[in-house]
């Protein structure tokens, strides 16, 4: 059923997006690992994580795209549930080391040793299992959304206050995962990985089926947001952000609209979160930080939110042009990004692809009228040449 | 250390005598000296007794110089050698020059038990009679601290001829203490104690908690009220001191919170730039600092005063121009100001890390507004008490320029209703500008605060952003008051929060309460009523 979903009825610019990534998904790890080193079109091994970090971060951008551009929600929280999702994959890695950290404990990660703890504590059990681990990504993301959600949108928290709230939580939870007694590592995070279900994290076949890994689920998150956005329910999230109280008043539930989005957006953001781990090989409490979440923001919003691809085009531009600026020139990033925020609320509301859309849709306006002028010239044309032609045997008369 | 800090003081007592007397004759004293090389012990002890009788400047640094084992005679009596620095050559005790013709049979002069109590009485004696006010206090401070029954005598007298209030009551409840160890009479102890439970401090609290273990069975209930008496009021102490605390913090919450409460309550933009203004103000003040410090050293004191109108004036001007460049295109898109506003605070703060560098900058606090002062159990320093009537100046300006002035009133009137302002000939694109500008300007004024507190680094206005945005949110936007009363029920509920919690927990639990409390009522405390409200 789902299958049936994720193929019904999508655009065709979505599916050829899909195709694309999924293309990515295949060429990028062919060309790491099997074509030759010197050769064009080699991709060096450096170079697969660095794009799947793109990927995720178009993952979370896409997450958050559904609730901005889809639903109005602003939220400036949803680095904090990307991290949960980097937790949840980070305590599973943790947990793979076993007996190969430097304290050499079978049971306890090492920063757990090194703070004396002598027993595992209780949210740390189940972790070493992957398939809880990879429920725990969806879950814990899920469920703090569905909370917080719940609560946010019954009492009718909305704007800019909601933008502020979710900030607030993302701070506690950056606040709160820098105190060591949380057991998440503290300052540190969780890092050192070694293994992930059995194979080398540091291994170039295994970097490049992560890679695959996060192409395939940005290629099926955009497929699920494609069904969502097109289907009757999207089509009234659209009204909830273009005229909330009017929805309302239609007799739809907002709130429970919202808190759906919420949550479903949420648990993306933990997929990407899990994927990123991996990849980057750390999660620390920095992850949580407000910056980040806004950061977030402005890839969605150079990319064009209310579109579905734009936010993966505006993640993967930012973050290419913050990985060529950072090396180029460190001090000139953060003008480069602040201008861009600037820039783009001023010049570009509607982002790169939503601009590009509204030049195509206003020549294709144009087109139309353009046809349906020579349309009626024609239509004039032959009228006067009919009427020409019943005035000349008049005339021939 | 207590050694090093008496010579210390002595060292400063001799400069000061020195210099009030002028160099008074040195020799006067030498036969004195001299005396100290005598062969018996008893003989020695006199010399002592004489030295500390003199009265002197020098003779504490001798007496020092003498229990240091550092005082050189001829086995057979006579005059007295200094062992030169670092073991070189003798010098001269008195003048510390060379010294010349020192006799081959110097010995060291030898101590014993009675000859080190006398030198130490002698010091103590010295120190607590001493004319400096400053070293009777630290003496009697020690003597408090330090209580030994053998210094009574010595307490005695020179309880007889203290003058100063402070210094006395020092001493007569370190006179208090040491009766305790004493065999004194049933009667004497209790005055004592009521000598020391009159201090009513923390201090005085162990002395008398040790007092009770071996205090006489009839004196204990006595020792047992007061120390009841002395743990409630250090319970209210701790409590005035929490509020103190609090209004301290919350203080500067509203210094950094009321500038966003006008942009926010008054034209809705949601300003996150606003802690970068805070950081310019801070660099404002660090500016002018230096330049005052250049142009004029003998102003530095004063320089925070030319820093606040600086500051103002400087990111008021930033604001408006922040305001005319980029948010007046942006009106009625308050979540795009938010993207806007962020992308200019990181232009800002990178401008700052670029032109003044990445390190913390010093700015020195004023002579005025360093030191402390107590009240009760309560100390209070001068800087936190200066900023909490900075910010409550700062906020009965605001509220008079708000309810009193012509532009006070426009504002509001564009508050409450833009389009009929307008149409009443209110130009309320200035009033935007000049009103995006007035918050900034206080930003800027709240830096020159923050500077005086915290450190002056280009990330400075990051640390405040998220505090000040609670404040205003949960105060209620567009209400003074609000940002007042959530500004100081928050640093109160943070400081009361942080001994049971730490101070972490207790931030997390505020953030928490904050979000549960936006839930109830989302439009924060003080909401504003009426039609505003919807738009």
């Amino acid at each position: 059923m789902i299958t049936q979903m994720l193929f019904r009825r999508h655009e065709k610019k979505t599916l050829w997006a899909a195709f694309l990534i999924l293309t990515a998904a295949l060429i990028v790890p062919l060309a790491s690992l099997l074509v030759p080193e010197g050769n064009a079109f080699h991709v060096p091994g450096y170079l697969v994580p660095l794009l799947g970090k793109y990927l995720c971060y178009a993952l979370l951008a896409l997450a958050l795209d559904l609730v901005w551009g889809y639903c109005g929600i602003l939220s400036l929280g949803h680095g904090a549930f990307f991290a949960l999702g980097g937790y949840a994959m980070g305590m599973y890695l943790m947990r793979q080391i076993g007996d190969r950290g430097v304290y050499a404990n079978p049971l306890l990660p090492d920063f757990m040793v090194f703070l004396n703890w002598s027993e595992l504590p209780w949210y740390w059990h189940g972790f070493d299992h992957f398939a809880f681990a990879a429920l725990m990504v969806l879950l814990v993301p899920g469920l703090l959304a569905f909370v917080f959600g719940w609560f946010a949108f019954r009492s009718r928290v909305t704007g800019v206050y909601l933008s502020i709230i979710t900030q607030a939580m993302t701070y506690a939870l950056l606040l709160a995962f820098f105190r060591n007694e949380m057991g998440f590592g503290g300052n540190n995070g969780l890092t050192d990985f070694k293994e992930i279900l059995g194979f080398n994290v540091q291994a170039g076949g295994t970097r490049a089926a992560l890679f695959a890994a996060t192409a395939i689920a940005l290629a099926l998150a955009l497929m699920l947001s494609s069904a969502i956005v097109r289907s009757k329910y999207g089509k009234v999230l659209v009204g909830v952000r273009d005229a909330e109280s009017r929805t309302r008043f239609l007799g739809y539930r907002v709130e429970n609209m919202k808190l759906f989005i919420f949550t479903v957006s949420a648990m993306m953001a933990g997929v990407a979160g899990a994927l990123y781990v991996p990849q980057v090989g750390i999660i620390n409490p920095g992850e949580f930080a407000p910056a980040n979440s806004i950061e977030v923001v402005i890839w969605t919003a150079v990319g064009g939110r209310g579109t579905l691809i734009g936010p993966i085009i505006g993640a993967i531009l930012v973050n290419f042009g913050k990985s060529i600026f950072t090396a180029a020139f460190p001090e000139f990033w953060l003008f480069a990004l602040g201008a861009l925020f600037v820039a783009t609320t001023l010049f570009l509301p509607k982002g790169v692809v939503g601009t590009v859309q509204q030049f195509l849709a206003r020549r294709n306006e144009q087109r139309q009228a353009d046809a349906v002028e020579q349309a009626y010239r024609d239509m004039t044309a032959a009228k006067a040449e009919s009427q020409l032609a019943t005035l000349e045997p008049q005339a021939a008369e | 250390m207590y050694r090093a800090i008496q010579t210390l003081l002595v060292a400063f007592c001799l400069l000061v005598s020195c210099l009030a007397t002028g160099l008074r004759a040195q020799e006067d004293i030498r036969p004195l000296v001299d005396a100290l090389g005598a062969s018996g012990f008893p003989q020695k002890i006199e010399a002592v007794k004489a030295l500390a009788a003199s009265g002197d400047a020098k003779v504490a640094e001798i007496l020092q110089n003498l229990s240091d084992g550092k005082l050189y005679a001829p086995k057979t009596g006579g005059p007295v050698y200094l062992e030169g620095p670092a073991g070189g050559a003798y010098v001269d005790v008195l003048t510390g020059a060379p010294a010349a013709d020192v006799p081959g049979n110097l010995a060291r002069i030898r101590l014993n038990n009675g000859l080190r109590g006398a030198i130490g009485a002698a010091l103590s004696q010295l120190t607590l009679i001493s004319p400096d006010r400053t070293a009777r206090l630290t003496a009697s401070q020690d003597l408090l601290k330090d209580a030994d029954p053998d210094n009574l005598g010595l307490l005695n007298s020179a309880l007889a001829l203290e003058k100063d209030a402070e210094v006395k009551a020092i001493m007569e409840a370190a006179r208090a203490v040491i009766l305790l160890k004493t065999d004194a009479s049933a009667n004497d102890k209790k005055a004592a104690i009521d000598t020391i439970a009159a201090r009513g401090n923390r201090d005085a609290l162990t002395i008398l908690t040790a007092a009770m273990e071996n205090a006489p069975e009839d004196l204990k209930p006595a020792i047992q009220t007061n120390i009841d008496a002395i743990n409630r009021s250090l319970a209210v102490w701790d409590v005035v001191q929490n509020v103190w605390y609090g209004l301290s913090l919350g203080s500067v919450l509203l210094l950094a919170a009321i500038g966003l409460a006008i942009t926010f309550g008054v034209m809705g933009i949601i300003n996150m730039a606003h802690g970068e203004m805070v950081m310019l103000g801070a660099y404002t003040t660090y500016v002018v600092q230096q330049t005052v410090a250049s142009v004029a050293p003998g102003m530095t004191d004063y320089s925070l005063a030319f820093s606040v109108p600086a500051a103002f004036l400087f990111t008021g001007l930033v604001g408006v121009g922040i305001e005319r460049s980029v948010i007046r295109f942006l009106y009625g898109r308050p979540l795009e100001t938010l993207l806007a506003t962020w992308g200019i605070s990181l232009i800002l703060q990178q401008a700052i890390r670029t032109i003044f560098g990445p390190t913390n900058r010093q700015v020195d606090n004023p002579g005025w507004m360093s030191g402390a002062f107590e009240v009760g159990g309560l100390a209070i320093t001068y800087n936190r008490m200066w900023i909490i009537v900075f910010s409550l100046g700062v906020f009965v300006a605001l509220l008079l320029l708000l309810k009193r002035s012509k532009f006070g009133l426009q504002m509001r009137a564009v508050t409450q209703n833009r389009r009929m302002a307008s149409s009443m000939g209110i130009r309320t694109p200035w009033v935007d500008a000049l009103t995006f500008g007035l918050g900034s300007g206080i930003a800027g004024m709240a830096g020159v605060a923050l500077s005086q507190i915290d450190n002056v680094s280009p990330n400075l206005g990051q640390n405040y952003i998220i505090d000040s945005f609670m404040v205003v949110v949960f105060g209620g936007v567009g209400n003074l008051w609000g940002t007042l009363v959530g500004a100081l029920t928050l640093g109160i509920a943070n400081k009361f929060l942080e001994p049971y919690a730490g101070a972490v927990l207790g931030k997390i639990l505020i953030l928490i309460f904050i979000i549960l409390f936006i839930q109830r009522r989302p439009r924060g405390l003080f909401a504003l009523k009426g039609r505003a409200v919807e738009q």
